[in-house]
């Protein structure tokens, strides 16, 4: 390959993207002129290999991010390198090494059997047969087409669809995988089939991964690192596992007691939300920043004996609700 | 990667693939495929029709009689039809503008216009194109044409010239849609306008609409010259009989034109981001 | 009736907003316009002055209404009906309480207002600029030509309700709409006068609707004939509106039955 491993696979640099947008105000001759950043500067850097979960509520700058990454659309601000390119002036080139998968936008053709989109893709991206071949063998396997291949697309349902949008990204083996909204619409099992193999794609050939997604199990399966835009800006960049703590967010600690009590003392800044089952169970919020479990229960344990306890976890969903939150 | 025997699509034939999966595709529905190409055929006949009408009426329009304006009129519309057939489509730019489309068609590593030329291939087109081409045959044969060698090559070059003006300037139309999403039809005055003029015998038009349709939208270079010359016949003001011979020259320049456009509107659509 | 009022006005302020598209249109049409005189002038000029009952101001008369007239009748014919027919949307315009004729009955209707105005004006207004106009000497033509006018717009539109609605039975109505396009363009008198045309095809053009949809209401709001003579022309325009009107809601109960049968 031309650019060597150490090459960042994806590095935006104060990456920003204004909008022009005018408006016309009822009873006035003429518009207004208005800018819309819709990203606000977003430094990121991803390693080849790599795998980011890029998470936003919507207008949150994540389409228009991808846009810029794939030469569909210049940046007003900042610059960015996609495996060491340009995109814009070198997006043809930079087609050969990334699949992407718009989740709303079909790229395949609607009256032709799937069959039929691969040939046409494995021209367009110059591969042998050979390569064709076994690609295509790997992916019908893989995303289990083998049922639909020779029927036209308009007929297919929208789960085998979607796993032929992805088969149609994946059939040049690209080093760098983009896929904005790949499960958007599809049931539990479609979705698990689609993140098992891409799973198992990456592990076999190391592919960087970029994915954005409204569904938190997807980053769960799929990311080993998470970046949280709001507003253009990056809210979050990091570990899954340290999202939590790093968001400060609020854990519960729900005790059983042996004997029922009115009421527990509690270390500074944790609190007892409620008391259930005349005595029996309390439930005890805390911050995990601040405070480590197993402390919290020898201070619990010192006044009363605990029978049973559980720890909930916040959602990842709702605290990247909160972050989105904070930003307005 | 290990090195095998098999070797990548070549170019010619990565082309020959995008246009064959279009072939395929459209013979499938055989019924209203031959409608489509009948109801083409009928509209080029319907359209020669109000020639016919009126040369029965008044015997010479525009310094031609019947069979001589059947040439302009079969050269013509075999030169449209062909541009047509592998341009036609591109005109529809500003519906995958606006649906997003153009967007997956950018993250391919084959040049959009080619992608639009080739996936996009209407064959009903076909129609058009061999009605054009009987017409323009029969007449010139009714018209006694006596070729020499060098009529001979412009008889066979006039047609190729005329696509490649009607080619470039669809490609125009469909660049132009880059600025204008909703002034698509602005662009129809110069590409199915240029037809009509391009089926007319060029002398019936007013000098400044002449000018108009030779220098700017060269569609009078098309067929009505081509057929001065093929027929020896004097051409009217700002025609003379050796512009006959411009067709090929105006598609190279309007080509440039073309393709600066469309590269400009790719430009812009990254740019401005639909 | 209230009901339909709302859908025209609304339909015609939809129209008002493609101002893009209304300038392109205008501009499109006055271009066609030069061309088709110019064949037109030549032709009156190699017949002497005159040919078959047109001067050379009554031909761009007749092509500079005709270009207005495109727009708002819309004789090219539309496609929204048969799509939803085809997609299965149609089963909710049927549960409609408002007639389904009607209802796109109104909304043609406004549309067409606002395509007389913003694409219908701008061309003759340009047309009297440059060739000049045949204006008419009678004020009743004026009165007829508005009746001859929207007649005309009704006569376009059960036609084009009529192919449309082929779609309950004809998979691909596309083959369907180009045979229309190209016998409308001609036996309609849009691109040549029919009363120029050879006895046998002016015969065929006079059994057919297309003359009510272009010659009738240019030659009325020209008064090239005038309104005594006219009135017998309007006369088959109401005609041609009955006859079609019966046809299409024959063919969309019966496309509704079709519907229930299948269930969609």
């Amino acid at each position: 390959m031309s650019t060597p491993e150490d090459v960042p696979a994806i590095s935006l640099q104060d990456l920003s993207r204004e909008y022009v947008v005018r408006t016309r105000r009822p009873g006035r001759l003429g518009r207004t002129r208005g800018v819309v950043r819709a990203v606000d500067g977003i430094t990121l850097d991803v390693a080849a290999g790599e795998s980011v979960g890029f998470v936003g509520a919507n207008g949150a700058g994540k389409s228009t991010t991808i846009k810029m990454m794939t030469g569909i659309l210049q940046p007003t601000g900042g610059g960015l390198r996609v495996l060491g390119r340009s995109p814009v002036p070198e997006r043809r080139q930079l087609a050969r090494e990334v699949g992407v998968v718009f989740g709303q936008r079909s790229q395949l053709w609607w009256d032709l059997p799937l069959r039929d989109s691969y040939g046409i893709l494995a021209a367009m991206h110059r591969l042998t047969p050979a390569q064709h071949e076994s690609r295509l063998a790997r992916l019908v396997v893989g995303l289990d087409l083998s049922g639909f291949l020779d029927r036209p697309v308009r007929q297919l349902s929208l789960g085998q669809r979607m796993r032929g949008e992805l088969a149609a990204a994946l059939l040049h083996s690209p080093r760098l995988v983009i896929l904005d909204e790949p499960t958007i619409g599809l049931d539990m099992v479609s979705k698990e089939g689609l993140r098992r193999f891409l799973r198992q794609d990456r592990a076999e050939r190391g592919t960087t991964l970029f994915l954005t997604t409204h569904d938190m199990t997807d980053v769960e399966r799929l990311c080993d690192r998470l970046v949280v835009v709001n507003s253009g800006t990056v809210a979050y960049d990091g570990a899954l596992d340290g999202f939590r703590e790093a968001l400060g967010a609020p854990r519960e600690l729900v005790v059983d007691l042996a004997e029922p009590r009115r009421e527990i003392s509690v270390p500074d800044g944790v609190t007892v939300m409620a008391v259930e089952a005349d005595g029996i169970r309390h439930r005890i919020q805390f911050n995990g920043g601040e405070h480590k479990v197993p402390a919290l229960l020898a201070h619990i344990g010192a006044q009363a004996e605990i029978a049973d306890l559980t720890l909930g976890e916040p959602a990842i969903e709702d605290l990247v609700r909160e972050i989105y939150a904070r930003g307005r | 990667m290990a090195e095998s025997t098999d070797r990548p699509v070549s170019l010619p034939r990565m082309v020959a693939t995008l246009y064959g999966s279009r072939i395929r595709s459209q013979a499938s529905f055989r019924t209203s495929f031959v409608a489509d190409v009948l109801g083409q055929v009928l509209i080029v006949g319907t359209e020669f029709l109000e020639l016919w009408v009126i040369l029965a009426q008044v015997g010479v329009l525009g310094g031609m009689d019947l069979t001589q304006v059947a040439v302009v009129y079969g050269l013509g519309a075999l030169a449209f039809g062909t541009a047509d057939l592998f341009f036609g489509e591109i005109d529809g730019l500003s519906n995958l503008v606006r649906s997003g489309k153009l967007e997956t068609l950018l993250v391919r590593p084959v040049p959009v216009l080619l992608q639009l030329s080739s996936l996009d291939l209407s064959l009903r087109r076909i129609g058009p194109i061999g009605v054009g081409l009987a017409m323009y045959v029969t007449a010139l044969n009714l018209s006694g044409f006596a070729p020499g060698p060098a009529e001979l090559l412009l008889a066979v070059v006039a047609p190729l010239a005329g696509a490649a003006v009607f080619g470039a300037l669809l490609t125009m139309a469909g660049a132009m849609q880059f600025w204008l999403v909703d002034g698509r039809e602005f662009a129809n005055a110069f590409t199915y306008g240029g037809n009509y003029v391009a089926t007319t015998p060029g002398a019936v038009f007013s000098l400044p609409l002449r000018a108009f349709f030779t220098f700017v939208i060269p569609a009078t270079l098309v067929a009505y010259t081509p057929t001065l010359a093929l027929l020896d016949l004097p051409g009217p003001a700002l025609l003379p009989q050796w512009s006959g011979w411009l067709g090929l020259p105006a598609a190279a320049v309007l080509w440039l034109v073309a393709a600066l456009l469309w590269r400009a509107g790719v430009r812009r659509y990254t740019g401005a981001g639909g | 009736m209230l009901a339909h009022g709302r859908i025209i006005a609304a339909s015609f302020r939809q129209y008002s907003t493609y101002r893009m598209a209304t300038a392109a249109g205008v501009f499109t049409n006055t271009v066609f316009g030069f061309i088709r005189a110019s064949i037109m002038f030549a032709a009156i000029a190699a017949a002497g002055g005159e040919l078959g009952g047109y001067t050379a101001l009554q031909a761009a008369t007749y092509v500079w209404l005709g270009q207005a007239l495109l727009a708002p009748v819309e004789a090219f014919g539309t496609r929204e009906v048969s799509q939803r027919v085809h997609q299965g949307d149609v089963a909710v315009d049927l549960l409609r309480p408002i007639g389904f004729l009607s209802l796109y009955y109104a909304q043609k209707l406004g549309r067409a207002g606002f395509l007389v105005l913003g694409r219908g004006i701008p061309p003759l207004v340009v047309g009297a600029l440059v060739t000049g106009l045949a204006l008419p000497e009678d004020p009743r033509s004026y009165l007829l030509g508005a009746v001859s006018v929207l007649l005309a717009i009704t006569v376009a539109f059960m036609a084009d309700m009529m192919l449309n609605l082929a779609a309950f039975w004809v998979i691909e109505t596309r083959g369907l709409s180009v045979v229309y396009l190209a016998v409308m363009n001609l036996l309609s008198g849009f691109l040549i006068p029919i009363v120029w045309f050879p006895d046998w095809l002016l015969g065929i053009a006079r059994a057919t609707p297309f003359p009510s949809m272009i010659q009738t209401p240019i030659d009325t709001l020209s008064g090239r004939v005038p309104p005594a003579e006219a009135l017998p022309l309007v006369g088959t325009q109401l005609v041609w509106v009955l006859a079609l009107a019966s046809g299409a809601s024959l063919m969309l109960r019966a496309g509704q039955r079709r519907l229930e049968v299948q269930g969609g």
